[in-house]
């Protein structure tokens, strides 16, 4: 039998009779309609009567709460009457400890002005963060260079490593397509004009001024600084950033620094090696798709590299992993103290870091204009 | 006669405009087992962050030594100086996680003394040894339970023969057969290290186990409203809410 809910209002001394039964562990179909009149009543008191309930979850408590509570907001006098043991205490419980009204946030104006002030509060607050967080790491460096650091030299290798080799395979990877990709779409357009053999100066010059590095750093981003934020948010979360502080060791030495200089060395020899794998991609769909002779390809590809162009990508990548290095680190260090904020963390990681390097690449750009790069 | 270590006076702790609390005044002396105990949310644990340097309170000094370490003038430098009398078992341990446990004890010593390597080496084992922990040099806080972590820990914070211990909440997620023997190591300690213990903790038992002096902090007014021996305390509780705490609610 399902659940049922039957108010009856007729009662002539302004008493109303809410009779419940059946199964209780699935919905009722009156519900609506009982909460309805308990919200408005037309009764000074009520009869709530359970003796026809043959099973109930905590749904018949949600449910009687709310009417207790609608009874005791418009005044209205209640009994309860031979409901199955268990649900007089589970009520008593629910109100046992009144709701503490001064625990909800307090509810905060969306007026356009008021939004304005706080963006502008907390854009102040965020810069003067990553301020502080730029002034300590430049300082760290500093201590660094004149061996004040505290700096253990097996973390800083065990860092250069994971930046370096341990990202081999995946900038091989993505790089070997991209170099494929750039290839097999340049070849379209050339195809036309029977100029094929242009698709090795095609990928040769785009992959080494910038998407040799562009590449690695978006996957430096998700691979290595999200890795440092969620490592650095991690500690921050375990308090073991806590422990360094008190102990007088600065988190910027001994935590921030060293990454920021495994990842600054090792992106602009990541560079080189995306160029290299980049242009084997292009090499690849020359030689097997477009039928063209591996020594004719690398030929030409060599006659379309120039130092300029391998030199300004390698700057790309220099400035790149310096950028993912301090977003990484920034997040980390800054991180809340709850799981949440860690995943928050590393999000924020990887997209500032995307965000930044796009910034450099601008920047970058006109400045190698300017100079006639 | 007992000479105070600590001096707290007209503390006040705030994140933003939200004041934790305020006023707050005490008075650790050498050897004490001083406990800061209070319900859950009181600040217990922000102030404990206060005494350690990790946060700066809005108004109030601490002498610790004698010397100032918040206000009358003190500086970061001061402050890292004094911490390198101090040692602190945080509540989940905080071992760094990349480093074996030898090489977190060791990290102490090899930054703030001139001992030789081999020299360092029987330090650790030595620490490690006092805790329990002989043998263990090798293995990674990953690689060891909880109650261990804790006592890794401890040997760490014990690693430059610190003249006071902070702990925060050191049996909190442990069994009550491994908290008592934490309770007994921290006896040990305070025995024959002669170390002064600061101890912010609500588990009962260890604070009748093991304080010596006490202070209770409240959340709803936001300061201290009783102190002294927690036997005591609980013989002649000065107040209602400090007598609900102490007998779990059930005078």
């Amino acid at each position: 039998m399902s659940a049922t809910a039957i108010l009856n209002t007729d009662g002539t001394d302004g008493s109303a009779q809410l009779r419940l039964s059946g199964d209780w562990r699935a919905d009722c179909a009156g519900r609506d309609a009982v909460v309805a009149a308990f919200e408005r009543p037309a009764f000074r008191h009520a009869v709530l009567n359970g003796a026809e309930i043959t099973d109930w979850d905590s749904r018949l408590i949600a449910f009687l709460v709310r009417l207790l509570s609608l009874c005791k907001k418009n005044n209205v006098e209640y009994t309860l009457a031979d409901f199955p043991d268990g649900v007089p205490s589970l009520l008593d419980l629910a109100f046992a400890v009144p709701e503490h009204a001064d625990a909800r946030p307090p509810r905060r104006p969306r007026d356009f002005l008021v939004w304005l002030g706080e963006t502008a509060l907390q854009c102040r607050s965020s810069v003067g963060k990553a301020w502080d967080f730029s002034r300590r790491t430049y300082a760290a460096a500093l201590r660094f260079a004149a061996h004040r650091a505290v700096v253990r030299k097996q973390d800083v290798l065990a860092e250069i490593q994971a930046a370096g080799a341990g990202a081999f395979p995946i900038v091989s990877l993505i790089c070997f397509l991209i170099g494929l990709i750039l290839a097999f779409v340049g070849s379209i357009q050339l195809k036309m004009f029977g100029a094929e053999i242009y698709v090795s100066s095609l990928v040769a010059i785009s992959v080494t001024r910038v998407m040799g590095a562009i590449m690695t750093g978006v996957i430096m981003a998700g691979r290595t600084g999200a890795s440092y934020a969620a490592t650095l948010g991690s500690m921050r979360v375990n308090e073991e950033v806590d422990a360094l502080e008190t102990m007088g060791v600065s988190p910027f030495d001994f935590l921030v620094f060293p990454r920021v200089l495994a990842l600054s060395l090792m992106m602009p020899l990541l560079t080189i090696y995306a160029d290299f794998m980049g242009i084997m991609g292009g090499g690849f769909v020359g030689v097997f798709m477009l039928g063209l002779s591996p020594d004719d390809y690398f030929r030409m590809t060599l006659s379309a590299l120039t130092m300029r162009n391998i030199v300004i990508g390698i700057v790309h990548g220099a400035v790149y992993g310096v950028i993912i290095a301090l977003c990484g680190c920034y997040q980390g260090i800054t991180c809340g103290r709850n799981a949440s904020a860690v995943g928050s963390a590393t999000t924020a990681a990887v997209v500032s870091s995307i965000v930044w390097m796009t910034v450099a690449t601008a920047v970058l750009t006109v400045i190698f204009s300017v100079c006639g790069a | 006669m007992t000479k105070p270590f600590l001096e707290i006076k007209g503390l006040t702790v705030a994140y933003g405009e939200n004041v934790i609390m305020h006023d707050v005044d005490f008075t650790v002396n050498e050897r004490d087992v001083f406990i800061i105990m209070g319900g859950s949310g009181c600040g217990k644990s922000t102030l404990l962050t206060v005494l350690t340097g990790l946060k700066a309170p809005e108004k109030g000094t601490e002498t610790f030594a004698g010397k100032p370490f918040w206000g009358n003038g003190a500086t970061k430098a001061d402050r890292d100086a004094l911490m390198r009398k101090a040692g602190i078992l945080y509540q989940s341990g905080a071992l760094w996680s990349s480093m074996t446990l030898a090489e977190n004890v060791a990290m102490p010593l090899e930054q703030y003394t001139d001992f030789t390597p081999a020299e360092i080496k029987d330090l650790v084992a030595l620490k490690l040894d006092l805790v329990g922990l002989g043998g263990f040099q090798n293995y990674y806080p990953a690689e060891i339970s909880g109650g261990m972590k804790k006592r890794a820990g401890l040997a760490r914070a014990l690693a430059l023969d610190p003249q006071i211990v902070f702990f925060d909440e050191p049996s909190a997620g442990l069994d009550p057969i491994s908290s008592k023997n934490l309770d007994d190591l921290i006896l040990q300690i305070r025995e024959n290290l002669r170390t002064t213990i600061v101890m912010v903790t609500h588990e009962l038992p260890s604070i009748f186990a093991i304080g010596t002096n006490s202070i209770y902090l409240d959340a709803r007014t936001k300061t201290v409203i009783a102190r002294g021996n927690p036997n005591e305390l609980l013989k002649n509780p000065p107040n209602e809410t400090l007598e609900h705490f102490l007998t779990r609610g059930k005078k």
